[in-house]
């Protein structure tokens, strides 16, 4: 019932409107067409100057109620976000100045040169000058960003510090699959068609001597406060991206295709809690790239640790080849020895 | 009118009289299966008008859940059925809304819709022809977008629902059938339609061309063209040369989807199927065919909104636009350009850092040309004698919206900041300013300019200067504070932002935008009711030339038959922007120059 009352009403707003519009069209026809169009355009200048103003008051006001909720009101997680934020900064700057110029001539303009009937316009086709003036400023002032841009992109880019450590991250719908090399740090080889989601969520080849300590963990990675880590992207089913908004980075994930990305936290969890002054704050992975109908949900979870946290954490992770084959786990064999070794005891008991 | 007749008309180019023909046409020939070019610019304006209305309800469908994701909506389970269930969007729908919306828009809409309509209309009216190069390709031209339209139509109905991995459809979740229930079906009939889509673009740009250069008529040369007819001319290139690589990347895919080829596919293990047995493909060549076609679109979008623009705004200010070649030249440079920035897409798929620092560079050296274009609006304004009828208005927002969302351009082609930005609110607001609403604003322009020409009559003012402002401050309260959720890294494309802490603090926010867009949408119907209304009711043009402009449209009768001139096609004699000049209002391009004029 409310729906078609809402409708009605909706629908006599748009009779209103459009009954007033026509009036006035039949009031301009009485006035004369010259005249009402006069009027018009005084109206209409001078609308353009107070868009101009309230735009920039907007402007003002947008700032101020949502800036301290962009990244640039707390320090950058990494390295590399440092230099993206400074980065961000010069280009904030430079454009904005633009911005403001070019939209107060342009307003300005508008309600300064609206018709007047004794004005002569100025017939003014070219000026070689101007136009070489106007070419030249831009093109030095992107030079300076183009230059400062590609030194941050060949850092970003480049190889990661040799002291880095390396962690390989897999995307699959819906979720986040990170892989350690375990204690020799080199990766067992893997191939796609291994992969069963219950025991070898990345197809790790079990045969490979370097395959057998690797580390697989679900949903949240740990990484070192201050210490370099190279991140080796794959995707098990169609194309993701990592997401590190904290740190201002992003990468691709594309099956059959691995990709890296590195980067050197600057803050642990918790002190980014204190930072921010918010007590639930996480380092979120969020997956940028359309994966489907769960695109929304892959969510993972940074925990930047100091290095003797991270060693606790890691001497409780056990090595996936022991998860997938407990027959080989020597701490399973011996706790399933035990445990038929109580039970046949037991069993002698009873027999007792 | 006879097509014996049309031809005869272009072997005498010029110098005829077969101007009025209307008596022979029966209601097919002259509103369905005709081939005078303005009747087909309509015919492409409304369906793209239909497609905008659409598109346009999509984004508020979607916005409601970004708004107000928690919300039971009874009525939408009412509209939509199962895509509602408990009158929520599911994520399903959801995703198929938006990628949808993007489709239709970017294509149905700001393609067809703007180069469909301005280019037929537009070009042989301003250049001096009776009509296309050939009519008969051009009624084609429209008819397969009718079935691109109908077929992309038929895809929101099919049981698995329509295509829902983006408008960019990117491989393997396009590819894969089981990646995503919108990948079915959906995206069979979603390939389809473009796959016609890009047939229509080709015979109508290819037509475009052909008229441009054989059909001016006596003494338009090629610098005394109106630079709305340099823009669509460079958009029609635009869009031959690129739209087949389009359709090569799409058959690929067909062939992927269908024939167990592995172009995109390689080492793939999908959830609940299992491994796939593709090897050796790349899904990252889908993305370069993609963009090599995507982003010379966003230019195929932007030029023709930018040479309407640049003719309103010297007919509005009277005065001639300032600097005719170096507007040109500029149009040159962003067209070339447009080929060789394809890479900034592309930024975060592990490209080559050698590479991607080219495509920075040339990325951002289109903001050159495009600086040179708004210095170029601003001194046009200056000192002239404005009137602000509703095109100069929407010409005035064009080049604000497009300053805007410009510059934001500097900071996404900036190869080490659009790593943070990639894919986040930031790039919607930056695409949707500069690209979207500009272009929009550059079609309101065309539209309220040219519906004199179109119908006879006027489209009512009031209604019209109501429509530009609400929808030039909405579109900057919808799109302005997006660009703060971006700088927050909150990610494109998500259904729902309540399970992240980095993102749920926008919830506010979020709903303040979808309100706004809500009222936008209704003051675009206003727009719609104004137009429709005024085809049969609006006041009636009486003067052959209203705005007191010098191309050659105007100096056709009010209501121009199949033929456009009934006596001979004028001759030309100046460029097209003589206003002023020597303290003359305006001097239209078929006088001839006189003894003492001066040279601009």
């Amino acid at each position: 019932m409310s729906l078609y009352l809402s409708i009605a009403i909706i629908a006599l707003i748009y009779v209103v409107i459009f009954q007033i519009a026509k009036a006035s069209e039949y009031v301009s026809i009485l006035k004369g067409e010259e005249n009402s169009r006069k009027q018009n355009n005084k109206i209409n200048g001078f609308l353009m100057i107070v868009f101009l103003v309230l735009g920039f008051v907007g402007v003002y006001v947008c700032n101020d109620l949502l800036f301290d909720k962009t990244l640039l009101a707390h320090p950058a997680a990494s390295i590399q976000g440092e230099k993206v934020d400074q980065m961000l900064w010069i280009t904030i700057a430079i454009t904005g100045i633009v911005f403001i110029v070019t939209q107060i001539l342009l307003f300005w303009f508008s309600y300064k040169y609206q018709e007047q009937e004794n004005r002569k316009v100025f017939f003014f086709a070219h000026s070689t000058k101007l136009e070489l003036i106007w070419t030249a400023i831009p093109a030095i002032t992107l030079t300076v960003l183009v230059i400062f841009g590609l030194r941050n992109w060949f850092y970003f880019t480049g190889d990661a510090p040799k002291n880095a450590m390396v962690v390989e991250v897999t995307g699959k719908q819906f979720g986040w699959i990170f892989r350690y090399p375990g204690k020799d740090a080199v990766f067992g080889k893997k191939y796609y068609k291994n992969i069963d989601p219950a025991s070898n969520s990345v197809g790790i080849i079990w045969d490979d001597k370097y395959a057998q300590d690797d580390i697989l963990t679900e949903q949240t990675m740990y990484v070192v406060k201050g210490q370099p880590v190279k991140l080796i992207i794959g995707s098990r089913d169609v194309i993701h991206d990592v997401g590190l908004s904290a740190f201002r980075l992003k990468m691709d994930a594309v099956p059959g295709i691995p990709t890296t990305m590195w980067f050197t936290p600057k803050f642990t969890t918790k002190e980014m809690r204190e930072i921010t002054g918010n007590p639930n704050y996480t380092y979120e992975i969020s997956c940028d790239q359309l994966c489907g109908n769960g695109h929304y949900s892959m969510k993972g979870v940074i925990e930047v640790v100091e290095q003797e946290e991270y060693d606790l954490w890691m001497a409780k992770q056990k090595p996936q080849y022991f998860v997938a084959n407990p027959d080989k786990d020597p701490e399973a064999v011996k706790a399933a020895a035990t445990s038929t070794k109580d039970s046949t005891a037991k069993v002698a008991t009873a027999k007792m | 009118m006879s097509h014996e007749a049309v031809l005869h008309a272009h072997e005498s180019h010029g110098h005829d009289d077969h101007g009025h023909h209307e008596h022979h046409d029966t209601f097919l020939t002259k509103y369905v299966f005709s081939q005078d070019h303005k009747m087909i610019a309509k015919q492409f304006l409304i369906t793209g008008m239909v497609w905008a209305v659409l598109g346009g309800l999509m984004s508020v469908l979607f916005r409601l859940q970004l708004g107000y994701p928690d919300a039971s909506f009874p009525w939408l389970e009412a509209i939509l059925g199962k895509w509602a269930k408990g009158g929520q969007i599911t994520p399903e729908a959801y995703y198929a809304l938006v990628t949808t919306h993007g489709t239709v828009l970017v294509f149905f809409v700001l393609t067809a819709g703007l180069s469909g309509t301005f280019a037929n209309f537009l070009i042989p009216l301003q250049i001096g022809a009776r009509d296309m190069a050939s009519p008969f390709m051009n009624m084609l031209s429209y008819w397969f977008f009718l079935a691109a339209s109908i077929v992309m139509m038929s895809s929101l109905f099919v049981e698995t629902g329509p295509f829902s991995g983006g408008w960019v459809a990117y491989p393997p979740l396009s590819a894969l059938r089981d990646a995503s229930p919108g990948s079915k079906s959906g995206m069979d009939l979603w390939i389809i339609s473009m796959a016609l889509f890009v047939v229509s673009s080709l015979l109508g740009g290819l037509n475009y061309i052909a008229t441009i250069l054989n059909m001016r008529t006596k003494g338009m040369s090629m610098t005394r063209l109106p630079l709305t007819i340099w823009a669509l001319f460079f958009t029609a290139v635009l869009g031959v040369l690129s739209f087949p690589v389009l359709l090569s990347g799409f058959i690929l895919l067909i062939f992927d989807r269908n024939f167990g080829t592995s172009f995109y596919l390689s080492d793939i293990f999908v959830n609940g199927v299992g491994a796939l047995s593709n090897e050796g493909g790349s899904a990252i060549l889908y993305q370069h065919l993609f963009w090599f076609l995507g982003h010379p679109e966003v230019y195929i979008i932007l030029l023709p909104a930018m040479g309407m623009v640049s003719e309103i705004m010297s007919v509005n200010s009277r005065k001639p636009i300032f600097g005719y070649m170096a507007m040109l030249g500029s149009l040159f440079a962003i067209a070339v350009l447009a080929f060789l920035v394809w890479a900034h897409h592309m930024f975060v798929t592990g490209l080559n850092p050698f590479l991607g620092s080219v495509f920075v560079l040339l990325t951002l050296l289109i903001a050159v040309p495009s600086a040179i274009k708004v210095f170029n609006w601003l001194t046009t304004l200056w000192r002239g004698n404005i009137r602000f009828t509703p095109g100069m208005l929407f010409a005035i927002g064009f080049v604000s919206l497009f300053i805007s969302g410009g510059l934001t351009g500097i900071w996404l082609g900036n190869a080490a900041l659009d790593i943070h930005l990639h894919d986040t609110y930031f790039v919607i607001a930056h695409f949707h300013i500069v690209m979207g609403v500009a272009s929009m604003f550059g079609m309101f322009a065309g539209v309220y300019h040219w519906f004199p020409k179109m119908y006879g009559r006027y489209l009512n003012n009031s209604l019209g200067y109501m429509h530009f402002w609400v929808t030039l401050a909405g579109a900057y309260m919808i799109f302005w504070p997006m660009h703060y959720e971006g700088l927050a890294g909150m990610p494109r494309r998500y259904f729902d932002f309540s399970i992240w802490e980095s993102f749920k603090q926008f919830a506010e926010l979020n709903r303040f935008i979808s309100t706004v867009a809500m009222i936008v949408f209704a003051a675009q119907l206003l727009f719609i009711i104004n137009f429709f209304y005024s085809i049969f009711k609006g006041r009636k043009v009486t003067d052959p030339n209203p705005w007191k402009s010098n191309t050659l449209e105007w100096t056709t009768p009010i209501n121009p038959g199949h033929g456009n001139w009934p006596g001979e096609i004028p001759e030309v004699h100046r460029w097209p922007y003589d206003y002023g000049k020597d303290g003359v209002d305006f001097i239209p391009q078929d006088v001839p120059v006189g003894d003492h004029e001066s040279s601009h």
